[in-house]
């Protein structure tokens, strides 16, 4: 009778506790929602920077057109004259969620524009990924530490940075891939269940279809397998977990149009197929250490290992042969700089000029995961306690994203969900010891036995799932022969398992107990720090991480300043240009050009054509005349430049110039960067190179400039501009906007007649004879 | 359907901006301002202007300085022609000055310039602009002791007869300044040189300096066609035009024939036709192509396409349009250097035609005909045209040389099959 009540009172208990899950889960998914729409409420619903505009305009095609017209999409609007095929170059995944869920609303009769949808799709997607992160810890260290990442992941800044309302990128939806993608994994790992292996293989195939960071999964996956493999923990499971993931996701990835054969060709593949062979050869020994005698089986190792060594060395030479033929060994410019942080900023200077290719500086660590840094190595920690698959592989995981967020600033982003998860573990650790500490004292203050204290906590404590990452392997290797039987003797085992740890557990716990002081006073502290962090994440998301960067804002002691400056320039090549004009700009600009002033673009921000772009860095650093030849050749009529020496917007054209010198040198070896430089310094004031006075992005930049304080102050710089009075041969101003953050020229068209040489201000004084003398010197006839 | 639209309009539009002084369907000029030194030019010229006025030009006369002359009212200029025989105005009357003369030839008008021995530094100017330098020793005339015309009035040997030009019948007198063009310069054109032996000296001062001109560098009279196809003659001789070189008879130096009449008269008014786009003058309209067997005009067309690109060239003769018959006419398709460039066969009624492959390369393409040839006005027609690579489904389904691999993929999948079915059930 009393077990009956007792079990009774569990499940009442359980199905509490499950409720009460819900409702968390559901505020959390809120709080991951609310908390990205400051952009939203402090500026308005547009869609943010460079990137998304591109995504955005995608989408509308996509949702005017169709999916085969998206899939065949050629794009003649941007590379201009080369064009650009969007359908085979562009992750899909993005863009198909989007639609489909524009398309789903539409079908339900709620009329939502594509641009709200597109505004809305990161943070809908970030409460997808604060739960798939709780699903994941959950099947790591149980629901407590599930529902602790879960509530860390959906306000961490690193993540808001990249999702807040109007970030339209790539990443919105790739986190939550990312995540579930890796939760497949465990579960199939945990279940050996080929129900989530085939699912594993399907969320893999969503995060190909949305990021080129899927290499990542590719990567780390194997790499735990081969931990595992070596450590001695090779199971059925694995080999369920792995091997389908390995085939079905190589297959599905060489479906994405922009992955195609890479998926089999490319070096950032290589690991999985070789991790693959293994697993297979493992599988293999294990197989024939069963049928075998352990005799027969030495004999057997030793004639395998002789031939087979012979074999894989003719395999492996014949590999590298390959790999070394191509110049970058096969790997991409973007994972070689991941692999040698200095690769990038030696060889190809477009990667290095990115700002978010750039190694993070120690602060924006803080700034990014703030507490959740010193909380990491804890949750590592916890992970060794004990240490099973799954924990096994959330510590390889935040192991190599941190390597990788110390060489990419953008790679935060996948630092910051291991991050959430080590410290949602950490936390839900201390607060299990702490109020277990307290909850035993206080019963052994009341005199309540402790077997029931120690039931109670660990009934609700020790996951179920625990038992199963206990190595077992040798006993599964053994039984065989048919399914139904080893699932039978697996639960058997499993069962024996759980009550064995459960007995062990407890027994542990009994000896970690704090004593109460200590106890209130270390949650009280976890509380505060958890209070700090909240704090931080919501100034994170109102004030550093929310501003669209297309409308930016200033307050002085006059109040607030907005400058609207890009849409109005924007606005007026989409009113004053023709149609099919084209306008020139270093590549930034690319994407908000075509898609804000529907104009034809040389370069974007999809830096595929190397060459085009030295082109038009090329342009940019030459003098005028130079650079209005090239421009003409590529019948460019308008030229854009950003320009923030007037208000003091620091990352304009004037300080990203150096790049288009390096880039455009690097192509064309007539542009040196020792010319712009006077002894190493970038100076635009008087001291400044004539190179570098001359060029055309100083002047379209500084033309006129000193009408406005007669001095020609620039703020950005905080000098006074080396050449003030110039005038323009070859180029025309036809528009400066109103902070002049934005100034477009046009070119004007070549001379109607050729002048002849006489000097239009001729003097009378001089004599004809040493006149004629000075007309002999210049006629090439005589 | 919209692009379609575009194309078309763009193209109707773009030709008359090649000539935006003549109305398209007739280039002639019609309103001739002549500004002179004094009216006794009207007289002493009057063959040359007779000539003018008898093939239908309204001319007007003003005097240089004129207070009341301009060129345009309203932003509207009055006249499509601009005749200056005033060699010796120092500054023109009214709103016209150098730079209103070279606006006035950057909108598509012609222009005549008569200088002579003292031109006005004005005149220079309107001719350096053109890109003509004339000597800049005032006093220089052209002097040649070889190819002077034999005549009682004149000793120095500064009235030469010329038979430097196409089609000479008789030679050509000049008398005045010489003047030289830069070489770099494409856009102008000598049509009389002095020969060999001439020089550009004073004739009235002995000879201190080797003279600055020499030889045939020493253009008597040269045509500019600017870019904007506007026309402008320039000569350093107001007399070759005057009633009394245009009658009288000429004898060579050393030649024994003795011309009834000089070549003058035929030489300028031909040239002057020219000036005026009676002659050499084209257009080019009806710009189409499309798929070979289709006739519709598509937005894009697909790498490997097959297509013909068509256009039509009329010539003005002066009263109509004539078909242009040329077997030069080429057509390129262009994305940064031409991938084809191919000559368009004629029907010798002014249609171009081509059929081509489109290059196995997709970008943004452009038709362009850039026709350059001497004396005629020039033609540049470029339009835009994307090309697609081929779509999802366009490729082949079935690869013949991928049949091993087909059969090897579903032997295996058969293979397994059985082999999954044998595993299982076997015992």
């Amino acid at each position: 009778m009393a077990a009956a009540a007792k079990a009774g009172e569990a499940t009442l208990r359980h199905a509490f506790g499950n409720v009460l899950s819900f409702f968390i889960l559901l505020l959390i998914g809120v709080l991951a929602f609310s908390i990205r729409l400051f952009s939203v409420i402090k500026y308005e619903s547009v869609i943010h920077e460079f990137d998304p505009y591109f995504n955005y305009r995608v989408t509308q095609f996509l949702t005017k057109n169709g999916i085969y017209d998206f899939w065949n999409w050629f794009d003649d609007r941007t590379w201009y004259p080369l064009g650009r095929v969007i359908g085979g170059t562009v992750y899909p995944g993005l863009t198909l969620t989007a639609g489909t869920i524009w398309w789903l609303l539409n079908s339900l009769n709620i009329p939502l524009s594509v641009e709200t949808v597109c505004v809305f799709t990161a943070p809908i997607f970030s409460a997808f990924a604060s739960w798939a992160t709780y699903l994941l810890t959950k099947e790591v260290k149980g629901a407590g530490a599930g529902l602790t990442a879960a509530a860390l992941l959906a306000m961490v800044p690193s993540y808001i940075s990249r999702s807040v309302a109007g970030s339209y990128d790539n990443e919105a939806v790739a986190i939550f891939a990312l995540i579930i993608t890796f939760y497949l994994y465990i579960k199939t790992l945990n279940t050996g269940s080929l129900f989530y292996a085939t699912l594993n293989a399907i969320a893999y195939f969503y995060m190909v279809c949305s990021w080129g960071g899927y290499t990542f999964i590719i990567n780390l996956i194997p790499m735990h397998v081969l931990l595992c493999i070596v450590t001695g923990r090779y199971s059925s499971r694995l080999y369920i977990a792995y091997a389908p993931l390995v085939v079905l996701g190589t297959l599905l990835a060489a479906l994405v149009p922009v992955v195609g054969f890479n998926a089999v060709m490319t070096s950032e593949h290589f690991a999985s197929f070789l991790v693959f062979i293994i697993l297979h050869v493992v599988a293999l020994v294990y197989y024939i250490k069963g049928i075998l005698s352990p005799k027969m089986f030495k004999v057997a190792v030793t004639l395998v290992v002789s031939v087979g060594l012979v074999v894989c060395c003719a395999v492996i030479a014949i590999l590298v042969a390959l790999v070394a033929s191509s110049p970058t060994k096969g790997w991409s410019g973007r994972s070689l700089s991941l692999l040698d942080p200095t690769y990038a900023s030696k060889y190809i200077p477009i990667i290095a000029s990115v700002s978010e290719h750039q190694p993070p500086t120690w602060p924006s660590y803080f700034m990014d995961i703030n507490v959740l840094a010193f909380l990491v190595p804890a949750g590592i920690i916890a992970c060794f306690l004990p240490l099973s698959d799954a924990s096994s592989f959330v510590v390889l995981y935040i192991v190599t994203s941190v390597y990788f967020s110390g060489v990419m600033v953008r790679l935060m982003l996948v630092f910051a969900p291991a991050a959430c998860i080590m410290s949602g573990i950490a936390l839900s650790q201390a607060f299990d010891v702490f109020t277990r500490s307290i909850k035993f004292q206080l019963l052994r203050i009341l005199g309540f036995s402790e077997a029931d204290a120690g039931d109670g906590s660990s009934a609700n404590v020790v996951p179920e799932n625990d038992a199963v990452k206990v190595d077992k392997s040798e006993e599964t290797i053994k039984e065989r022969p048919s399914r139904k039987n080893k699932k039978k003797e697996k639960e058997q085992m499993e069962k024996a398992q759980a009550e064995k740890t459960s007995a062990k557990s407890k027994t542990e716990k009994r000896l970690l107990v704090l004593p109460m002081e200590l106890s209130v006073i270390g949650l009280l502290l976890l509380v505060f720090m958890g209070a700090f962090y909240v704090v931080h994440c919501v100034w994170a998301a109102a004030e550093a991480y929310s501003a669209p960067s297309i409308v930016l804002t200033s307050y002085t002691h006059e109040g607030l300043h907005v400058f609207d400056d890009f849409r109005e320039a924007y606005a007026w090549l989409r009113h004053n240009t023709e149609v099919d004009d084209k306008v020139a700009s270093w590549w930034d600009y690319g994407y908000q050009t075509t898609a804000m002033a529907n104009r034809t673009v040389i370069v974007d921000n999809n830096t595929w054509n190397n060459t085009h772009i030295a082109t038009v860095g090329t342009a940019m650093s030459s003098p005028e005349k130079a650079a209005w030849e090239i421009f003409n050749s590529l019948d460019v009529k308008y030229v854009l430049v950003v320009f923030g020496g007037l208000v003091g917007y620091p990352s304009d054209d004037i300080n990203k110039f150096l790049w288009m010198v390096r880039i455009g040198g690097g192509v064309f070896p007539h542009i040196k960067e020792p010319d712009y430089l006077r002894d190493g310094q970038y100076r635009i004031d008087s001291q400044a190179t004539p190179t570098m006075l001359n060029c055309l992005m100083y002047k379209l930049s500084y033309y006129r400039f000193v009408e406005t304080d007669g001095k020609g102050f620039d703020r950005v710089r905080r000098t006074e501009i080396g050449k003030k009075y110039f005038k323009l041969t070859h180029f025309e101003e036809v528009f400066t906007t109103h902070h002049w953050m934005v100034r477009i020229y046009k070119l004007k068209p070549s001379k109607n007649r050729i002048r002849g040489k006489m000097k239009k201000s001729k003097s009378r004084t001089s004599t004809p004879s040493s006149k004629r003398s000075g007309s002999r010197k210049k006629n090439p006839w005589q | 359907m919209a692009k379609l639209l575009l194309y078309l309009t763009l193209a109707t539009s773009l030709i008359p901006l090649f000539s935006v002084a003549f109305s398209p369907e007739n280039p002639t000029d019609r309103r001739v301002l002549v500004l002179v030194d004094d009216f006794a030019i009207k007289s002493s010229h009057s063959l040359y202007f007779g000539s003018l006025t008898s093939r239908g030009f309204q001319l007007e006369f003003k005097l240089a300085d004129d207070p009341n002359i301009g060129l345009q009212r309203y932003g509207q200029y009055l006249y499509d022609a601009l005749v200056l025989f005033c060699p010796s105005v120092e500054r023109f009357g009214g709103s016209i000055d150098v730079a209103s003369i070279v606006d006035f030839v950057d909108s598509g008008h012609d222009l005549i310039v008569a200088a002579d021995s003292n031109a006005s530094d004005l005149i220079r100017e309107v001719a350096t602009e053109c890109g003509v330098d004339f000597d800049e020793d005032p006093a220089a005339m052209v002097i040649d002791h070889i190819n002077y015309a034999v005549s009682n009035f004149d000793g120095d040997h500064t009235l030469i007869a010329s038979d430097d030009f196409i089609k000479a019948d008789a030679p050509v007198l000049f008398q005045g300044i010489g003047h030289s063009l830069n070489p770099a310069n494409s856009l102008v054109l000598k049509v009389l040189s002095a020969s060999s032996s001439a020089y550009s000296a004073n004739p009235k001062s002995k000879l201190s300096n080797p003279p600055s001109l020499t030889g045939s560098a020493i253009s008597l009279v040269s045509v500019v066609q600017a870019r904007n196809n506007a026309r402008i003659l320039i000569t350093g001789s107001l007399s070759m035009f005057s009633n009394r070189f245009f009658r009288s008879g000429v004898q060579k130096a050393g030649s024994s024939i003795k011309h009834e009449k000089s070549g003058n008269e035929q030489f300028l008014t031909e040239i002057s036709k020219w000036v005026f786009h009676e002659r050499g003058h084209l257009k080019a309209v009806n710009v189409r192509h499309h798929k070979v067997g289709e006739s519709d005009e598509p937005a894009i067309y697909r790498i490997n396409d097959d297509l013909e690109y068509s256009v039509e060239i009329y010539e003005w003769s002066g009263t109509s349009w004539e078909p242009y018959v040329s077997d030069d006419v080429q057509v390129q398709f262009y994305m940064m250097s031409p991938y084809v460039l191919k000559t368009l066969s004629t029907d010798q009624k002014g249609h171009y035609s081509a059929e081509f492959k489109v290059p196995d390369v997709y970008g943004v393409f452009q038709f362009k005909v850039e026709y350059q040839r001497l004396g005629y006005t020039s033609l540049s027609l470029s339009k835009q045209i994307p090309v697609r690579p081929y779509r999802h489904n366009e490729y082949e389904r079935f690869l013949p040389a991928a049949y091993p691999y087909y059969g090897s993929a579903f032997s295996m999948m058969a293979g397994f099959f059985i082999f999954t079915i044998v595993h299982l059930y076997s015992k």
